[in-house]
């Protein structure tokens, strides 16, 4: 569930990424942090199909639901990251452009 | 249980020799621009560019494998950090899934750059497209 929800968030962000490039987003970060993530989870499901076989995709609706809630809160922590990110970087300068305005 | 230490290694290298690799293109292109009359055409994907691809691959994944190796108790902020070294068949174990899941991770992110790399290569011989609202 976990690899399943981080998936979806890294095709998500790496559409959003291709249709806006040039917006000043940063969104290039968060796709290599969710891509990274879901090769890794990836690898992770390839043994532990190895080891449990069928009953990997039966999992208990108890661990499904932690492994959800697991999943969610990576994509919270990516994105917070990726705000820090694009904060910091400031592309637009939008931060500069507020603190300045504040300053005089 | 540690198997994203492996890949965080991975990652430490890959940085520290593409921060190599991006010094000595720079000095390069710099005392080329010096000694040479003609316009230097800068590469647009140098191998310092592509390896930090890889880094950010790797370090992406190992701070999401950390947070989930924390949520499961594996990872602790205290001595010794990891919960399977306070006994040794757990970190015998621990070692055994570093050695197969851990490398096979690292080995997997590195051959998806492989093809990314390869994906960029041809990209980039191909002539330049005009963007959509001109070509329309």
């Amino acid at each position: 569930m976990t690899l399943l929800i981080c998936v979806f968030a890294a095709v998500i962000c790496t559409a959003k990424w291709y249709t806006s490039r040039d917006k000043g987003l940063c969104l290039a970060p968060l796709c290599f942090m969710y891509w990274g993530a879901s090769i890794m989870w990836l690898v992770d499901a390839i043994f532990e199909y190895a080891e449990l076989h069928a009953d990997y995709f039966t999992p208990a609706p108890a661990d499904m639901l932690n492994d959800a809630f697991l999943g969610f809160s990576v994509i919270a922590l990516g994105l917070i990251i990726w705000i820090i990110i694009l904060l910091i970087r400031d592309p637009r300068g939008t931060v500069q452009a507020a603190l300045s305005k504040k300053s005089k | 249980m540690a198997c994203f230490l492996i890949s965080a290694g991975e990652a430490l290298v890959v940085t520290a020799v593409a921060k190599g690799i991006q010094h000595h293109e720079e000095k390069t292109e710099e005392e080329l621009r010096k000694t040479s009359d003609k316009e230097i055409k800068a590469n647009p994907y140098p191998w310092s560019r592509r390896l930090m691809l890889l880094a950010y691959l790797l370090w992406g994944g190992v701070v999401l494998l950390a947070f989930e190796h924390v949520w499961h108790g594996e990872v602790v902020p205290w001595f010794p950090f990891l919960t399977a070294m306070y006994d040794p068949g757990d970190a015998a174990e621990m070692l055994h899934e570093m050695a197969t899941v851990g490398v096979s991770m690292a080995c997997l992110i590195t051959a998806v750059w492989g093809i990314i790399m390869g994906v960029v290569s041809s990209i980039l011989k191909r002539p330049e497209k005009a963007p959509l609202a001109e070509a329309a």
